[in-house]
């Protein structure tokens, strides 16, 4: 019998890994990419949840909305990134820093 | 009766907000505006003397009031009171504006601010018109200043004239001094019997609500104000002065109609003079009469000779009022009225000819002076005739107006003198008498200066002219009503007033002071009127005959040399010629010490309350520089040292903000991290 | 073990494993595709959780689309392949710090909840019931969701556009 629990550990697996990339690709695109295994981590743990404890699909509800706010971010994000790129021909984020101060 | 005499009085007001907002633009500058409607009020003026004289009823009396001021206790209706009275005061006021205006139009003809002249000729006609008819007096109030106004505007008429100017504001000036008079005794009387109603205020005299001395006071104080606008002495001085005015000004307003206004409201009031304060009345006025005809004897500007007479004259009714000759008092002042305005429009007329005739020649000079004059009567036969039917008028001589009305002041003042048993009081007569022989003598030295003998300046003689039509037409008509039987009718009496219609309309009111001498006086008054008018008759005629005789002997068949006698009386002469030196006694006297205590407020301002204020000013400087020290180095001190401490912090901790987004996330997580490790703790 | 079991054992892993590729690959592209695993892998575990509709979006959406415009963002930024280890990352110890600490976390707080009702509902089909949910329950998050994408498409658009007046 598979348990909740289960699904629960794969999804912080991913998460975490989703956060380490986030930190630690220097590339715009592997950002995206770490973004983008968080939001499917948490994705897994909302139609998780709805199997196992709600009466009702609630979280897969949520999941669909997810993927459409996932879906519309990755475009946004990469139409970003590709500005950025024509601008300087680089995608570095260590570099984006004109905004401190 | 009501709405007709609304109408007379409200016609010339629309005459004047229509002049003095359209007048430039309208065709002939709108002089026919102001004519036409003075003219229908003059016919509508016509239209209520005739029913006066169908009623011919000496108690007719109309009235209508609404209320105008209403607050709590105070209370103001505003209402026409017409009886006899107020309806031959519109006839005579009427009858004159309406002749100045016609006879304006010749005489103004030209000049540049001819609309605004007819505005405020209007606008003094409606004045004039809404004192006569107001029944209380607070709006007689009003309306007396109004005409000031008016007089005023037009005395300084031509105003780049400092002398027109500086006349307008004497007039304006000398007047306030009565006014406030008046005001103070406006305000004795609505204090003691709370109203300003005529008919109100002679119920609550003879109930006693006010008498004694305060009724005197009262009296005394609302004649100061007739003895200003009327030029009683001792404020007589702006008339002569307000000769500056137009001449048809003159005629109207310093002739015939605002100085009678005076009279006239001591006629209205006369129920309400105690004895004493008829006496201040009588030699105020009797003291008039004689004053200023001995300065009307020497001066030499033809309206100034005319002024004099118009303060002698006003001095008349004034003393007759005073001496309880009421009906001769006013109806001095509706002969006078005509004969006066007349004798400044013939005088005007003359000016006028003179005036061109000098434009012609291109000679500067005074067109008034009389010196310049002389022989006019073949080149102005018109203007000679009505002059000489206006002199003798004035002069008291039979079969004019002048005679019968004057003549009855003088039989007043002699049964006034003979029913007292104070001998003091023949003063009266004796000031009446005089000045009726000094009359004739400066109006007949007048005539002769100007109409007889040689021409003194024959190259200014040639271009001597009659005056238009529209000049003469007036004065013709003023002659006509200076005849003796347009007051007798339907008697015709040359010797009195008594039988026509005149003294059957208006009969002396009872007086409603109710001391014992008051009665007494008036009635031992009338007894004595008869006894004394023979008498008065008599000796009248004699002066003035005796007085044109003197006049012709001085300056016609030259008998007496006039420049020998001067000498020998020179200061006599000078005191005459100088106005007894009134206005320079004024000037060293009031307008002095006005100065000098203008001086003094000057200095007290200057030395000690701009010196408080300086000290003052000074104490709170300095106490603001030490305000500012204190500012700038303590409060400000404060204040930047904690900026420069935000400030530093802040440089500090902007190195935390590395700009490396990761940097944040690691950040973010471990701030998450952080929190829930402490909640689940 | 059930044939189940080991089946559902060998997804997990794949995706894990899968997920890792992506964290550690020094290479932009290798992640990419490993990506292509990792969200396979999530939509055979939503099968596992009786999420048929779901399992189906996400390889149409994830797959599909976004995973697409990933290597597409990764093909058009180009001088991607001769990006060393070194300049390609951060520092490992630091991210593994955050990685770790996150991981640690979520597996403590889970320790620390039983979550005692364990009802596992049975099969059944979810297509026709989320239609009927987003029409009537879920309608207004819908709307304003559908308002998002439009925005965030024309924004896109915007934004990556070439601007023709500045040349």
């Amino acid at each position: 019998m598979i348990q909740l629990n289960s699904f629960l550990i794969i999804s912080a697996i991913v998460f975490s890994l989703g956060l380490f990339t986030v930190i630690y690709k220097k590339n715009a695109v592997g950002i995206l990419m770490g973004v983008e295994l968080i939001l499917n981590s948490v994705n897994l743990n909302f139609i998780a949840f709805s199997k196992y404890v709600d009466v009702h699909i609630n979280g897969q509800l949520v999941a669909i909305f997810i993927i459409v706010l996932a879906a519309a971010e990755a475009a946004i994000a990469l139409a970003i990134i590709l500005n950025i790129y024509r601008d300087r021909a680089n995608i570095d984020v260590t570099q984006l820093d004109e905004m401190k101060h | 009766m009501i709405q007709t005499a609304l109408f007379i009085w409200l016609l010339p007001l629309a005459a004047f907000t229509i002049q003095i907002l359209f007048g430039k633009r309208l065709p002939r500058k709108g002089d026919w505006v102001s004519i036409t409607a003075i003219g229908i009020s003059f016919v509508l003026a016509i239209s209520l003397l005739i029913q006066a004289l169908t009623h011919y009823d000496p108690e007719f009396v109309v009235t209508a009031s609404i209320p105008w001021i209403d607050l709590g206790s105070f209370k103001i209706n505003m209402g026409i009171y017409l009886d006899n009275l107020a309806i031959i005061m519109l006839m005579v006021v009427t009858t004159v504006s309406f002749l100045v205006h016609v006879y304006s139009l010749g005489y103004m003809k030209g000049e540049t601010y001819y609309n605004r002249f007819y505005a405020y000729l209007s606008l003094f006609s409606f004045s004039m018109l809404g004192l006569i008819l107001w029944d209380n007096l607070f709006g007689i109030y009003i309306m007396w200043e109004l005409v000031g106004i008016c007089s005023y505007l037009l005395i300084g008429f031509y105003f780049e004239k400092d002398s027109a100017a500086n006349a307008g504001k004497k007039a304006f000036i000398t007047n306030r001094v009565g006014d406030f008079g008046f005001l103070i005794g406006l305000l004795i009387v609505f204090t003691s019997l709370g109203t300003f109603n005529l008919s109100e205020i002679n119920l609550g005299v003879s109930q006693g609500m006010l008498s004694g001395g305060l009724l005197t006071a009262a009296g005394i104080l609302l004649f100061a104000g007739a003895i200003g606008k009327s030029a009683q002495f001792p404020l007589h001085v702006w008339l002569p002065d307000a000769m500056e005015g137009p001449t048809p000004v003159s005629a109207l307003i310093h002739a015939a109609t605002m100085v009678a206004a005076g009279v006239y409201l001591m006629a209205r009031l006369s129920f309400m003079l105690s004895f004493d304060a008829m006496l201040v009345v009588a030699y105020v006025g009797g003291f008039t009469a004689l004053f200023s005809a001995t300065i009307a004897i020497t001066q030499n500007d033809i309206k100034r000779v005319l002024a004099y007479s118009t303060i002698s004259q006003l001095g008349y009714m004034i003393m007759a009022i005073g001496v309880g000759a009421y009906t001769a008092g006013f109806f001095h002042l509706v002969t006078h009225a005509m004969f006066k305005a007349g004798l400044f429009l013939a005088s005007g007329s003359v000016i006028h000819a003179v005036h061109h005739s000098m434009d012609k020649i291109g000679e500067h000079g005074d067109p008034n002076d009389m010196r310049n004059m002389g022989g006019f009567k073949s080149k102005m036969p018109i203007t000679y005739l009505v002059f000489l039917i206006f002199s003798l008028a004035l002069s008291g001589i039979p079969f004019f107006s002048g005679f019968l009305s004057k003549d009855a002041i003088l039989g007043g003042s002699l049964a006034f003198a003979l029913a007292q048993h104070n001998p003091i009081h023949f003063l009266l007569p004796v000031f009446g008498f005089l000045a009726a022989a000094i009359t004739a003598f400066y109006m007949f030295r007048l005539i002769i200066m100007t109409f007889y003998g040689e021409p003194k300046k024959p190259k200014l003689f040639e271009h001597i002219h009659e005056s238009p039509k529209t000049m003469t037409i007036p004065l013709l008509t003023l002659a006509f009503l200076s005849l003796f039987f347009v007051y007798t009718i339907p008697s015709i009496n040359p010797t009195t007033g008594e039988g026509g219609w005149f003294y059957h309309l208006i009969e002396k009111p009872v007086s409603a002071v109710s001391t014992q001498l008051g009665h007494a006086v008036y009635q031992m008054t009338e007894h004595a009127e008869h006894l004394a008018h023979v008498s008065g008759l008599m000796i009248s005629i004699v002066l003035a005959l005796a007085g044109i005789l003197l006049a012709f002997a001085f300056y016609f068949w030259k008998k007496i040399d006039v420049e020998a006698l001067t000498e020998k009386i020179k200061p006599l002469y000078l005191l005459s010629l100088n106005k007894y030196y009134i206005d320079e006694i004024y000037n060293a006297t009031v307008i002095r010490g006005l100065l000098i205590w203008n001086d003094f407020l000057s200095w007290f301002d200057g030395a000690v309350i701009d010196g408080l204020v300086n000290s003052t000013a000074w104490i709170v400087r300095n106490f603001s520089v030490l305000d500012g020290l204190f500012d700038t180095y303590v409060v400000d001190g404060l204040v930047n040292g904690v900026g420069s401490a935000v400030s530093a912090f802040g440089k500090s901790l902007r190195k935390v903000q590395t700009g490396q987004i990761q940097n944040y996330v690691l950040g973010a997580v471990l701030g998450t991290a952080i929190i829930i490790i402490l909640t689940m703790i | 073990m059930e044939a189940n079991q080991i089946l559902f054992i060998a997804i997990a892993l794949l995706t894990v494993l899968s997920a890792a590729v992506v964290a550690f690959s020094n290479k932009i592209i290798h992640s990419a595709f490993a990506l292509l695993a990792t969200f396979t892998g999530f939509a055979m575990l939503y099968v596992y959780l009786s999420a048929d509709y779901l399992a189906v979006t996400q390889i149409i959406i994830y797959v599909g689309g976004i995973l697409i415009l990933i290597i597409f963002g990764v093909l058009m930024t180009h001088k991607i392949y001769s990006t060393t280890k070194k300049t390609a990352h951060n520092s490992i110890l630091v991210s593994l710090l955050g990685g770790v600490l996150a991981a640690g976390l979520i597996l403590f707080i889970i320790s620390l909840n039983p979550w005692a009702a364990n009802i596992a509902k049975d099969f059944s089909p979810t297509t026709a019931v989320i239609g009927k949910e987003i029409l009537t329950n879920y309608l207004l998050p819908f709307e304003i969701i559908s308002v998002l994408l439009l925005g965030a498409l024309i924004g896109a658009i915007f934004i990556a556009r070439q601007e023709d007046k500045e040349k």
